[in-house]
């Protein structure tokens, strides 16, 4: 490693409190911003998601506190029908939107893509800063639609038009509560943006010398492949929320239909089109689905390898798999309007490479398996929870097979199948993945380990919690529960109770064992044990530099150069069975 | 100077200690973005530098969500049964069209004249002060004369929800200059470093700035062309 320090003027870190660790343009700092967000968004989505269970199975029972939050919504703590789809609104714009897109995108992409490419802080720092406070801005103003007169929106986290474009007459929910919805959604994509801007420039101009696009790791690949796709993505969704906000506010018509009818009040639009809220929604929404589960895929990769002691298989096959994934994701956002009335054979036209995506999907698993195949595999909370990864990753993919294919879609589409699928496979497996790389990197986060009994314990009430809420909604869909209803009164639906009411155990259960996940963060942050500098004897650049938590400048003034790939596991050296990026060394040179 | 990194390197071996030299500028870093004396004239860009490939990755962010208002267009003319009402367009906005093209070409002029001052080449800054305000003077012709093409429709009873070709005719004209807008603030920031005493101005701020404005003038022409066959 050179001693590049001696020509440098730096500019010292910020001393203030509000430049340091508020307005700070620390990518570390902003990283760790947007954790701390998508864990009050996650944890607000989970309540949320606990009060839908419970009044599921017990739908007279008072919820504490919840009627002097909405006084219409819940009155005396009981929740109704469409105060139900509000929470179920709420809970799926959160956990998608500022838990899934935030925490293994923002949240790590921010902490360690600069780092594992060996520069000093992201491209645009100033925008950095942004683009958090504009996310932030973003959650401020969606939860505040908890507090107005009428309460959330109810058109779901998909805001299908025209529930979502009439105003008023459309429900509770529907007037103040979705504008601000609308407006949350659009400074998000604002924010997202900025970010993906961000990393894209910084990935492409930023690399320290040596490291080629090639000698990436995997999970810097999947922050890049990313931020290509949230770019494209959140550029439609922008534009998409313009014309949904115009529509409420300015009587516009794009996507509110003639003589629409609606509480006895003919609504007074023309010519809308309903359908093409959906479309534009779904161009989006679909890479959505990648934005949230591609980081998790790097993530799981970087750390099975580490794990593993050992090279992938292929771990470049992973990074092209990911690659065409990105692509696949533009061409298949009809699937999820097979019974919207569109032309039936486009649904064949967007099954076709819907099934496709399989292919990578099925590639990077094999990639998986076949590598962790006789492998000496490093037993420890990180590592579970990649296991875990791929068993949520599979479990949830296979029944994406049966949805993708439009005849048996007709069938379970608006059933509690396609909950289970979503769940478990972007929802589920998603974080499950920003576990991993939780206590994978939190060492190099804060200088401490967290605790590795605690984190087991954490995994497997984890693991068998979600398995015992998700799977069993396979079983409900296929026996024709409709997703959506706040009661189940009618005499097909009534037999399944049971089974629902297993499932609110388990999401009450696995709720709250995620304290034992907080606990341990808190605690170990503050008495775990101190982490020596390179605990998993990892070989990217995250680990080599000097101090843990990094330096401002992440290296002390000094460029790393990259010698090697980024995968040096299983090889003779001075170190170990291991050779680390920056280390000049060869592998087997040592005596 | 900066406390820059080096530009991605492709050859796979590196042993060339010599290389690892700081360059001037991480392109929009925090971390040291001046050198020492303040002088930014005679420091060349890395090869890499992300305020360009910045401004090509915002442009393509820019041109997928007009893709997506166009297709937006298609569609709904496509649902409209009765209600889709051709408009003329106001005739002023050729006139804005041509302030608009002319203020790219003065732009590239002004490009060219603080190039050559920053190469030694030219020893005022003068003549391409000239260039920068005349490009700034058009860009604000165009802007007023957007406006005044949207007093022109409202004299004619045609408001944002009127009909369905009117509401695209607000939106587009409306997102684009709000994108011009954007524009002439990064052109003001561009004067702004160009008439400081210490040179602050980097050949990549005004090179981006000038891609930028460029392509507003190119999408103004495709959104003109698309207004004009489909409302």
């Amino acid at each position: 490693m050179s001693e590049a320090a001696a020509h440098v003027v730096h500019h010292g870190p910020p001393t203030s409190f509000i430049r340091k660790h508020v307005f700070s343009l620390d990518h570390k700092v902003i990283g760790k911003q947007y954790y701390a967000l998508a864990l009050l968004a996650v944890f607000t989505g989970m309540v949320l998601s606990w009060i839908m269970r419970i009044h599921l199975v017990w739908p007279n029972a008072p919820i504490p506190l919840l009627g002097m939050l909405s006084k219409a919504g819940a009155p005396g703590g009981v929740v109704t029908p469409e105060y139900y789809l509000s929470l179920m609104t709420m809970h799926g714009t959160l956990m998608v939107f500022f838990v899934l897109t935030n925490a293994p995108f923002a949240a790590f992409g921010n902490y360690f893509l600069p780092i594992q490419i060996g520069a000093e802080d992201m491209a645009f720092p100033r925008f950095n800063m942004m683009s958090f406070w504009t996310t932030f801005i973003a959650f401020i103003i969606l939860v505040t639609a908890f507090f107005v007169p009428d309460g959330p929106p109810l058109s779901g986290w998909t805001a299908y038009a025209p529930l979502s474009a009439v105003g008023k007459d459309s429900g509770p929910g529907e007037g103040l509560g979705q504008t601000l919805w609308g407006l949350s959604i659009f400074v998000f994509c604002i924010a997202s943006l900025l970010g993906s801007l961000n990393f894209i420039a910084t990935t492409l101009d930023l690399r320290t010398k040596g490291m080629t696009l090639a000698r990436m790791p995997i999970v810097s690949w999947a922050w890049f492949i990313t931020s290509c796709i949230s770019l494209l993505a959140f550029a439609v969704l922008l534009p998409a929320c313009l014309l949904l906000i115009l529509d409420r506010v300015a009587g516009t018509s794009f996507f509110i239909p003639s003589g629409l009818n609606v509480s006895d009040h003919l609504q007074p639009h023309q010519g809308g089109s309903p359908l093409l809220w959906q479309h534009l929604f779904w161009f989006f929404g679909h890479p959505e689905v990648y934005i949230a589960i591609l980081p998790a895929v790097g993530i799981v990769s970087h750390i099975l390898i580490n794990s593993m002691r050992k090279p992938m298989l292929s771990h470049k096959t992973i990074i092209y798999c990911m690659m065409g994934i990105g692509f696949l994701s533009y061409m298949v956002w009809g699937h999820h309007m097979f019974l919207s009335g569109m032309n039936p054979f486009s649904a064949l036209v967007f099954s076709f490479p819907t099934l496709m995506i399989t292919i990578p999907a099925t590639i990077m698993t094999l990639i998986w398996l076949g590598s962790l195949y006789g492998s000496n595999l490093r037993i420890n909370a990180a590592s579970l929870f990649c296991l875990g990864f791929i068993s949520m990753f599979v479990s949830g993919g296979v029944s994406g097979f049966f949805l993708a294919q439009p005849s048996i879609d007709i069938y379970l589409h608006a059933t509690y199948f396609v909950v289970g699928h979503f769940h478990m496979v972007m929802g589920v497996a998603a974080i499950f993945g920003v576990f991993a790389g939780t206590y994978f990197w939190f060492p190099k986060m804060t200088g401490r380990m967290m605790s590795e009994r605690l984190g087991r314990l954490h995994f497997w009430f984890t693991f068998i919690g979600t398995y015992c809420i998700f799977m069993p909604f396979h079983y409900l869909g296929l026996a024709g529960n409709v997703r959506r209803y706040s009661a189940f009164t009618d005499d097909f639906l009534v037999p399944l109770m049971p089974v629902h009411k297993f499932i609110t155990y388990s999401a009450l259960f696995t709720g709250a064992v995620q304290l034992i996940f907080i606990y341990n963060l808190i605690y170990s942050r503050f008495k775990g044990e101190a982490a020596s500098e390179n605990p998993w004897e990892a070989t990217s650049l995250e680990w080599s530099t000097p101090s843990s938590p990094p330096p401002f400048d992440n290296f002390g003034g000094v460029h790393p150069v990259v010698y090697h790939d980024p995968y040096q596991y299983g090889v003779k050296s001075s170190t170990g069975d291991y050779l680390m990026q920056a280390s000049p060394e060869r592998a087997g040179e040592t005596p | 100077m900066a406390t820059t990194l080096p530009p991605p390197q492709v050859e796979p071996q590196v042993d060339d200690e010599e290389d690892l030299r700081p360059h001037n500028g991480n392109g929009g870093g925090i971390r040291g973005t001046a050198p020492a004396g303040g002088d930014l004239r005679a420091v060349k860009d890395p090869r890499g530098e992300p305020t360009r490939t910045g401004i090509w990755v915002g442009l393509s962010a820019i041109a997928m969500m007009f893709a997506a208002l166009t297709s937006a267009l298609y569609v709904r003319e496509g649902s409209a049964n009765t209600d889709w009402h051709h408009i003329v367009l106001p005739r002023i906005l050729l006139f804005n069209t041509l302030a608009l093209i002319a203020s790219s070409v003065a732009l590239e002029v002004a490009r060219r004249r603080v190039a050559g001052f920053m190469r030694g080449q030219d020893s005022s800054r003068s003549s391409a002060t000239v260039w920068l305000n005349l490009t700034m003077l058009l860009g604000l012709v165009f802007v007023v004369g957007q406006y005044l093409a949207w007093l022109k429709l409202r004299s004619q009873g045609l408001y944002l929800p009127t009909n369905p070709n009117s509401s695209f005719f607000y939106v587009f004209t409306g997102v684009h200059v709000i994108h011009v807008l954007g524009g002439l603030g990064g052109l003001t920031r561009v004067m702004v470093k160009f008439r400081s005493a210490a040179h602050l101005l980097r050949r990549s701020t005004i090179d981006a700035t000038s891609y930028y404005w460029h392509f507003m003038g190119m999408l103004w022409v495709y959104l003109l062309f698309v207004l004009w066959m489909k409302l």
